[in-house]
């Protein structure tokens, strides 16, 4: 943990921003560490143990040269919750974590991947139009900023998948749904990761949420004890496919299984999977309304 | 499952023929990068690219790079993308261009499996996001050529000790993963009856 102090907010936001893309891509969190320990203990297979001990040695390495993890690095995609009486407006947040997302690809050099969606080229620094993507939440009587960064890969985002289940399907219908899409999933979205399911809302809200879930500390349940029993429920479940890790076969497909879930329509029953690989980037920062920052401060 | 070194090129088909679905691969010699855009160029655009790949290894891959000077780049974090986007570039690869090895993370749907055992092809599974590792195996960067597809150029990589690989599909017909499919969509009806 650290801390640093500046006048300029935005300065700070940016700073911040620019610490959080390198930092995420390098340094992965220690409930991901520890899950990925815990998987190597569990896999039985040949081809899996083969798997886990690569991502075991990965992991170390990068720690020893200080490089990325994976070369993948991503879209950027900030969750930020601002206090009520934070002292710097979201419209100059969102600008100041563009400028930090700029200053790291360019500095560090990270590759650049935002391309425009029609003409596919490149549009810079890992920003583009609407790129970095932010998730906001606002809380009333408050003066700070939590910013976690979450650099998304593209094996991994490409295996999300929606339905609009109905109402009549119940419960049993999203445990379906959720088991069905990682069997489809297969290796592609680099297993053992952590499933992000949204459940109910509308249908962007759902996938919304299933962004959320991903986001989590590796391991943490919802606070809803019924959500919670769903998380524990489909965790076991998805663990006996034997899709195994990279899809190789094996004991251990996932690392973890993340819902969050809005009220919804009655008849409405909406499920979103968002999937992470194992090398699930993490990183946050506080910022305090005189610009202190401090790092690794989990929300 | 056996452990086998295999160098490339290979002027062997015999090399490629040994090796069996599951097994352990550590590769030498040089290996050559490929991604999205450089196979529609070739095969979509009808562009002949400017390396031999007969014989060749070629890695699903989009390298983090600094550049040193023309057509000179220093790697800094190489690892591999998820192959099934490319998989319908596997015919004309080997058929028309002699390509013996396919590496990538993830796997290649069953519409691979059939012109791999007639070409004598094999795919690799690599650790994907495992770029840390990989990056320390690969020597240098010898060649670069459709600068302008960046990072999606054809690349020419020297590797030592690159691997562990698993052989996911080889040129026997047989498909890791289209058995780990069979097995889970299996399991999957069970799993529902029980919930």
């Amino acid at each position: 943990m650290s801390t640093v102090t500046t006048t300029d907010l935005a300065g700070a936001v940016e700073d911040a921003a620019a610490y959080l893309y390198v930092w995420a891509l390098k340094d992965i969190p220690q409930d991901l560490r520890d899950a990925l320990a815990a998987a190597r203990e569990k896999e039985t297979s040949t081809t899996g143990r083969r798997v886990l001990d690569v991502i075991h040695r990965n992991v170390s390495i990068a720690d020893e040269e200080k490089n990325l993890v994976c070369q993948d690095t991503g879209i950027a995609v900030y969750t930020c919750r601002v206090g009520e009486h934070f002292p710097l407006h979201p419209a100059r947040i969102y600008a100041a974590l563009k400028a930090g997302t700029e200053r790291a690809t360019v500095e560090h050099p990270l590759r650049s991947n935002a391309v425009h969606t029609i003409t596919r080229e490149n549009t810079g620094p890992n920003t583009g139009y609407r790129l970095p993507i932010v998730h906001w939440d606002f809380v009333p009587d408050w003066d700070g900023l939590d910013v976690k960064c979450v650099p998304k890969g593209s094996g991994s985002e490409n295996m999300s998948f929606l339905k609009m289940c109905v109402p009549a399907d119940g419960v049993k219908g999203i445990k379906q749904f959720v088991l069905e899409s990682i069997v489809g999933a297969g290796g592609k979205p680099c297993p053992p990761g952590i499933v992000g399911v949204g459940i109910g809302g509308s249908a962007d809200y759902a996938m919304y949420l299933a962004k959320e879930a991903i986001a989590r500390p590796v391991g943490t349940r919802n606070p809803d004890p019924l959500v919670a029993q769903l998380e524990d429920e489909l965790f076991e479940l998805l663990n006996e496919t034997g899709i195994g890790p990279m899809g190789l076969g094996g004991d251990v497909t996932v690392l973890q299984c993340h819902i969050e879930h809005a009220d919804t329509h009655m008849t409405l029953n909406p499920v979103a999977v968002n999937y992470q690989c194992w090398a699930a980037r993490r990183a946050t920062a506080h910022v305090a309304a005189d610009g202190a920052i401090e790092y690794d401060r989990e929300f | 499952m056996a452990i086998h070194e295999v160098t490339f090129p290979i002027t062997d088909p015999a090399e490629i023929l040994k090796l069996k679905a599951g097994d352990e691969v550590t590769v030498q010699g040089h290996i050559i990068g490929i991604r999205d855009r450089t196979q529609i160029r070739i095969f979509d655009q009808g562009v002949e690219p400017p390396m031999d790949l007969s014989g060749s290894f070629l890695l699903h891959t989009a390298p983090n790079v600094r550049k040193l000077g023309p057509g000179r780049y220093e790697k800094l974090c190489i690892g591999t993308t998820t192959s099934a986007r490319m998989v319908r570039f596997t015919e004309g690869l080997g058929a028309q261009y002699g390509v013996r090895a396919i590496c990538g993370k993830g796997g290649f749907p069953d519409e691979a499996i059939e012109p791999m055992q007639r070409l004598g092809m094999v795919y690799f599974a690599i650790v994907g996001g495992a770029a840390a590792l990989e990056t320390t195996q690969i020597e240098e960067i010898e060649e670069v050529a459709w600068e302008e597809l960046m990072p999606e150029c054809l690349w020419k990589f020297r590797v030592k000790d690159f691997g562990p690989l698993t052989v996911g599909i080889d040129a026997h017909g047989n498909s890791l993963y289209h058995e780990v499919q069979a097995r889970a969509t299996k399991k999957l009806e069970e799993l529902y009856a029980r919930l």
